[in-house]
């Protein structure tokens, strides 16, 4: 019956299924960064006009959105499905940008694993041919997350080493199984982990064995070595995260070194003062869909496996005890 | 708890934790101490000034500590909202948290965050998210020491 389901966390899409088109949209201090060339539009101030952080994060949806459809000539009621998720309460960011396309709507939340959550339930849909083409986007905000997980933005504090920033910026891709571009090849949705770390500053450490389950999952169900790959990124870990990792898969006897980042290391320069690294649904959205997307078009990439991780927790389980769970999905997104 | 720990990599929730400890960067204790005691002292340094200030007005030292701390309220409260504080506090730590001043920028943020919230649920009721516990166990200490002075 189900010929497309590998082992039990993996499915291969057998149809083809592309990634046909990316809008990627950055705040200012990721302009400032080292990919500023990957990014479709880099804004000038975190505010852009509007009255809170919130509304300027639904913006930067909403016109990563508009990149992805424009590039195709696609109109915003083109797509079969929207699918997209953020980092605030009940994902309003995606529900109020969702009012602007009128189309079957599907919110998701899988922390900062939504832009690979996204992707995999665009693909499943499409190479099950439930639909032919759909719209997904992601983003985050240093304001409005830091003030719903920390403090607010003008609280003065020191934050320590390991801690990460959040990355400002959305991102959008447009899912097909007609236009010709990187193929989604296979989808490995993770298990939630509790490592019973209760350490808010940095998340990497918590999400680090989520990461390293669902990568050894995927080798496992698919019989790969990671050196298949020409990269292999997480999605937000931050440098201490991205060592844990290395050091997990290792003990399993998986040798990632060489082959494998995280895309919170590769945003911002050392001297933009973010701790171990970028954090946030922006964090893989502007390094894959701008960075690898480019990069993978251009041919200097053709193997590239996505593992994105996100942090089940909210401040009220934080303060009431609780460590924090985390989830990790995959996709391996290859030039054919 | 921590299945997949145990499964996947044969490690408990300790030994994970000990794995990420090494990991960790130790914070840099010794030069946060320096600078939270110099960057602390200067602002002290600062109140003195302005209390001789106000004592050369005529007040004595004890009426003049008040308008000392108004005025370092004001400091604070401004810098916050010119968005200045918070990017002296990252490298000052507790020199300007524990003063005063941190006890402004803890309100004063709050209050700014949440203004478009509106006045009443957001301004007036979350103004003290961060400073209510201050007041609180400040206003209880106070009161546990006044017992104890009272019966001594």
């Amino acid at each position: 019956m189900c010929s497309q389901r590998i082992g039990n966390h993996t499915v291969k899409i057998e149809t083809p299924v592309y990634l046909s088109y990316s809008g990627v949209v950055s705040g200012p201090k990721e302009g400032k960064g080292p990919l500023l060339g990957d990014y479709d539009e880099v804004k000038k101030d975190l505010k852009l006009g509007e009255k809170t952080f919130e509304k300027t994060e639904r913006r930067m949806m909403e016109d990563a959105c508009r990149l992805a459809l424009s590039k195709g000539n696609y109109g915003k009621g083109d797509m079969d499905y929207f699918i997209a998720g953020d980092l605030l309460n009940q994902i309003t960011v995606s529900g109020f940008c969702a009012l602007q396309h009128p189309v079957p709507f599907l919110g998701i939340y899988g922390a900062c694993a939504n832009l690979v959550q996204g992707i995999g339930m665009a693909a499943m849909l499409v190479g099950g041919g439930y639909g032919e083409k759909v719209l997904t986007a992601t983003s985050s905000h240093n304001c409005s997350a830091e003030r719903q997980y920390r403090y607010p933005t003008e609280y003065g504090f020191q934050n320590p080493e390991w801690s990460q920033w959040t990355v400002t910026g959305a991102g959008a891709a447009v899912i097909t199984s007609t236009i010709k571009a990187p193929r989604v090849t296979t989808v490995t949705l993770g298990e939630v982990v509790d490592t019973g770390i209760k350490e808010t500053s940095g998340l990497g450490p918590a999400m680090a064995p989520a990461a390293a389950a669902t990568m050894l999952f995927h080798f496992e169900e698919l019989q790969l070595e990671p050196q298949y790959y020409d990269w292999i990124v997480t999605g937000d870990l931050g440098e201490y995260g991205r060592q844990l990792t290395l050091d997990l898969m290792e003990r399993r006897g998986y040798y990632l070194e060489g082959v494998y980042s995280d895309c919170g290391t590769l945003i911002y320069y050392p001297h933009q003062q973010v701790g171990a690294g970028g954090s946030g649904c922006a964090s893989s959205a502007l390094v894959v869909l701008g960075h690898i997307y480019r990069r993978m078009k251009k041919g200097e990439l053709n193997r590239v496996l996505v593992v994105a991780t996100g942090a089940m927790h909210s401040p009220t389980s934080c303060f009431q005890g609780d460590s924090i769970p985390a989830v990790a999905h995959a996709i391996s997104i290859e030039n054919e | 708890m921590s299945r997949n720990l145990k499964e996947k990599f044969n490690l408990s929730s300790g030994e994970y934790k000990q794995m990420v400890q090494q990991k960790k960067p130790r914070p840099p204790l010794a030069k946060n101490l320096v600078t939270a005691f110099l960057s602390g002292g200067i602002i002290c340094l600062i109140g003195q000034l302005v209390l001789n200030f106000f004592m050369g007005l005529g007040f004595t030292a004890q009426e003049a500590s008040n308008p000392t701390v108004a005025f370092f309220i004001f400091l604070g409260a401004l810098l916050t909202g010119l968005g200045i504080f918070d990017k002296i506090a990252r490298y000052t730590g507790a020199g300007t948290a524990i003063p005063v001043t941190g006890f402004a920028n803890s309100i004063t943020s709050a209050a700014l965050e949440f203004k478009k919230e509106g006045f009443v649920t957001g301004v007036g009721s979350k103004m003290f998210m961060l400073a209510g516990s201050v007041i609180v166990f400040g206003v209880m200490t106070a009161l546990v020491i006044g017992l104890i002075s009272a019966i001594i």
